[in-house]
C-alpha cells in the first residue's frame, strides 16, 4: 500500500514496548532476575528492542502519512 | 498464572496497534482489489515475512516445540526437507504462472487453466478447510488461556464465574482479527502478520538465548541429553536409514518423497493461503522473491520453535525463588525436565500402555516462558503467542473471503455486480467467516472425533493437488477432465490406502484399517507420508491417462498459464544479485549446509 509504511507502525510498537521494558528493568530490584540466570533480561532486552525500532523508524520516515494524497 | 501490572500493558500495547493499523489501513482500502489482492502493492521483503507468518500460527510454534521435545532436531526435517525446496521451486517456477495470468485466487488459476469443474472442487474444498484452520486455532487459544490461567485473576477480581472463560476468549480473538481484517482486509492481515513475525523473533529468541545459556550453549546441551542417553535427538539424519533406527519411525525415501515432494509442495505451492501473500506483491520479480526472501527467515526458524523443546527435555528445574512466578506444576513428579505429564479431566495423571506417565509436550513453550522470564519479558512473550494465535486466524479468514466473494459468490451466485459490491461482499464474508469459525471452535470442544475425521477428509483432498499443478503448468496436453477426474481418483486412492493401512499400536478408527489392515506401519508419520506418495502417483497417472482421451484446450487459451507457451520472466535490468534465480542458489546452499552441521 502506498499509503502506510509498515515500518512505522512496527517502529512504534517495539519502541512503546522497549521503552516499558527498559525501565520496568531499572525499577525492580535484582532478586527478580533469579529466573533469568541473574541478568536483567528487561532492561538487556528492551535495549535492544529501543535500537531496533529506531532503525525501524528511521528506514521507514518517509513513510509517514495518515491519509491517501489525492 | 499471576500475571503483573507491566506484563498486561505490553499485552495490550499490542492489541492498540494491530487495531490502529485497521483503522489507518480502512482510508486506503477503497477497491475490491485493496480489500482482496492488497492493491498488489506490497514491497517483495513486507510480502515475504507475511507468506511465513501465514504459515507460522500458534499450532505450527506450539506443535514443533511439542515435536523437538519428542523427537529432537530431526524435526527440522519439516523445514529444511519439507518446506525450503518447495519455495523456491513456487517462486523461481510456478510464480510467473500465479502472478502473470489474469487470476486473482489460485482456484481462478485452474478455471482459466482447466476448466469449470476443477475450480469448484478445490473453491468449496479449499474455503471450508480454512473455516476450520480458523476455527481450530480458535481453539487451541482459548483452550491455552484455560490452562495457563490466564485471565483467572481478572475474573476472580470482577466476580465473573471462571467457566466463562472459555467463551470469552473466543469472543474476544474474533473481535480482534475481525476487527482489522474488517477494516483493512489483505493488507491488514499481511501488516499482522510482519508485526507477529518480529514479535515471534523478540520473544523467543532471548527465551533460547537464556535456555542455552543455563545448559552451557549447543555443545552442553548436547552433552546433557548424552549423558540422558537420548544423543540421537541432536541429529537429523543419523538412523534415517531405517525406520526402527530413528526417533519419527520413517525411511529417509518416505520423508523425502512423501514430506520433501508431495507434501511440501502441494502445500507450499498450491494452498492459496500463502500463495495469496506472493501474489499481493508489487511486481512480478518482488513476486518470485516472496518464497525466496521467506526462505532465509524459515531455515533458521528451527532454532527458534525447534530448540525450545530440546531445552525443556535437558534442563533439571531447580527450585526458584517464590515470588509468585514459580508454577508449582513443575516439579510435579512423573515429567520430564520442565514439561509436566498429561493430567485428565479427574485430576490424574494419564498413563500409557506401558504404565509410563504421558507427557503434556504442548506445555513446552508456556512451561519455557514461565521458567526463564520475568514479569516484563513473560508479558513480551506472551504477547508473541497470541499475535500467532490471531494471525494464524486472519490469514485463514483473508484466504476464505477472497475465495469465497471471487471463486464461489462471483461464480456462481452473482456474475455481474459492481465493484463496491464485491467489496461490500467482503467484508461480509469476513463477518460470517469468523462466525462460522465460532461454530467449528464449539465444535471442536463437543466432538472431538469431527475434527479428527475433517482434518484426515482435507488430507485426502490436498494430497493429490500438487500433481494437477505440476501436469497443468508444465503439460500443455493437460485437459480439464483429465484434471478433475485426476484429482478425485488421487482422493480416493489417499482414502483407500489410509483405510487399509495402520501405524503401530493404534486402534481401527480415524488412524486408518477401517477397509481392513493389510500392512503396519512403524509410526502415523510414516504412514501419512505414504497415502500423501500414494495419491499423488494415482492423481499423476489419471490425470495424464484421462487427457491423452480428452480434447485438449486450444494453445492460444494458455498463454500465460503453461510453461512451454508463456514468455521467460527476464530480469534483465537487475544486477545478478537481485535476481530470483540468485537467490535460489543462496537458499539451497545455505539449506545443505545446515543439514551437514546438524547431520
Amino acid at each position: 500500500m502506498g499509503g502506510l509504511d509498515i515500518r512505522v507502525p512496527i517502529g512504534l510498537m517495539f519502541l512503546v514496548k522497549g521503552i516499558l521494558l527498559a525501565v520496568y528493568g531499572l525499577i525492580t530490584p535484582a532478586e527478580t532476575y533469579k529466573v533469568s540466570l541473574g541478568l536483567n533480561i528487561n532492561l538487556i532486552w528492551g535495549g535492544v528492542l529501543i535500537v531496533f525500532s529506531l532503525v525501524m523508524l528511521f528506514l521507514g520516515r518517509k513513510g509517514f502519512k495518515l491519509a491517501p494524497e489525492d | 498464572m499471576n500475571l503483573k501490572a507491566i506484563d498486561w500493558i505490553i499485552m495490550l500495547v499490542y492489541f492498540v496497534f494491530v487495531l490502529g493499523i485497521g483503522f489507518i489501513l480502512k482510508r486506503f482500502t477503497k477497491t475490491s482489489q485493496d480489500f482482496f489482492e492488497a492493491g498488489k502493492s506490497i514491497p517483495a521483503w513486507v510480502a515475504g515475512l507475511a507468506f511465513i507468518s501465514a504459515n507460522l500460527g500458534a499450532q505450527e510454534v506450539i506443535g514443533m516445540a511439542a515435536s523437538g521435545a519428542k523427537y529432537g532436531i530431526a524435526t527440522s526435517h519439516f523445514y529444511w526437507v519439507g518446506a525450503i525446496p518447495a519455495m523456491v521451486f513456487v517462486g523461481i517456477f510456478m510464480m510467473p504462472f500465479y502472478y502473470g495470468s489474469r487470476a486473482r485466487s489460485v482456484p481462478e488459476y485452474l478455471r482459466l487453466r482447466f476448466d469449470e469443474k476443477t475450480r469448484a472442487l478445490n473453491a468449496i474444498s479449499f474455503a471450508c478447510m480454512t473455516i476450520f484452520s480458523s476455527g481450530v486455532s480458535m481453539y487451541a487459544m482459548a483452550k491455552l488461556i484455560q490452562t495457563l490461567k490466564l485471565f483467572d485473576a481478572p475474573f476472580d477480581a470482577m466476580g465473573i464465574d471462571k467457566g466463562h472463560i472459555f467463551f470469552f476468549s473466543i469472543v474476544l480473538s474474533a473481535i480482534i482479527v475481525l476487527g482489522y481484517i474488517f477494516l483493512g482486509g489483505l493488507t491488514s492481515a499481511i501488516y499482522n502478520e510482519v508485526l507477529q513475525f518480529f514479535l515471534i523473533v523478540a520473544g523467543f529468541f532471548p527465551l533460547v538465548w537464556l535456555g542455552l545459556q543455563s545448559l552451557g550453549g549447543w555443545e552442553g546441551l548436547k552433552e546433557t541429553l548424552t549423558a540422558q542417553g537420548k544423543a540421537q535427538m541432536t541429529h537429523t539424519w543419523v538412523g534415517m536409514s531405517s525406520p526402527s533406527t530413528n526417533p519419527l519411525g520413517v525411511d529417509a525415501f518416505g520423508m523425502v518423497m512423501g514430506l520433501g515432494f508431495v507434501l511440501s509442495f502441494g502445500y507450499w505451492c498450491t494452498d492459496f493461503l500463502v500463495v495469496q501473500r506472493a501474489m499481493a506483491a508489487d511486481s512480478m520479480t518482488a513476486a518470485r522473491k516472496t518464497p525466496l526472501i521467506a526462505a532465509f527467515p524459515k531455515m533458521f526458524f528451527p532454532f527458534l520453535v525447534i530448540l525450545p523443546g530440546l531445552i525443556a527435555i535437558a534442563v533439571t528445574p531447580l527450585a526458584l525463588p517464590s515470588d509468585g512466578q514459580q508454577p508449582s506444576a513443575i516439579t510435579q513428579s512423573g515429567g520430564v525436565g520442565l514439561i509436566p505429564p498429561k493430567i485428565d479431566a479427574a485430576g490424574q495423571v494419564v498413563m500409557d500402555t506401558e504404565g509410563k506417565p504421558v507427557l503434556d509436550y504442548d506445555l513446552v513453550i508456556p512451561r519455557l516462558l514461565l521458567y526463564y522470564f520475568p514479569a516484563g519479558m513473560l508479558g513480551l512473550g506472551l504477547t508473541a503467542l497470541l499475535a500467532s494465535f490471531m494471525s494464524g486466524m486472519a490469514g485463514n479468514v483473508t484466504a476464505f473471503n477472497t475465495v469465497w466473494t471471487y471463486d464461489i459468490y462471483q461464480a456462481y451466485i452473482r456474475k455481474e455486480a459492481s465493484d463496491a459490491h464485491y467489496l461490500w461482499m467482503g467484508r461480509m464474508a469476513t463477518i460470517f467467516g469468523i462466525v462460522f469459525s465460532m461454530v467449528a471452535a464449539y465444535a471442536a470442544t463437543r466432538f472431538n472425533n469431527i475434527m479428527d475425521l475433517l482434518q484426515l477428509v482435507f488430507a485426502f483432498v490436498n494430497a493429490p493437488l500438487f500433481a494437477t499443478f505440476l501436469l497443468g503448468m508444465f503439460w500443455k496436453r493437460t485437459t480439464g477432465h483429465g484434471a478433475f477426474f485426476g484429482l478425485l481418483s488421487g482422493t480416493l486412492a489417499a482414502c483407500l490406502h489410509h483405510g487399509l493401512t495402520l501405524p503401530k499400536g493404534a486402534v481401527v478408527g480415524f488412524k486408518g484399517g477401517f477397509f481392513g489392515v493389510i500392512h503396519t506401519y512403524p509410526s502415523e508419520m510414516a504412514q501419512a507420508f505414504w497415502t500423501a506418495i500414494f495419491a499423488w502417483t494415482t492423481c499423476f497417472v489419471v490425470t495424464i491417462l484421462v487427457s491423452l482421451f480428452t480434447k485438449p484446450h486450444p494453445e492460444e487459451d494458455l498463454k500465460g498459464l503453461v510453461y512451454s507457451l508463456t514468455e521467460r520472466p527476464h530480469d534483465g535490468g537487475l544486477a545478478f544479485y537481485q535476481r530470483p534465480q540468485f537467490l535460489a542458489v543462496v537458499v539451497l546452499i545455505l539449506v545443505v549446509i545446515l543439514n551437514l552441521v546438524f547431520y
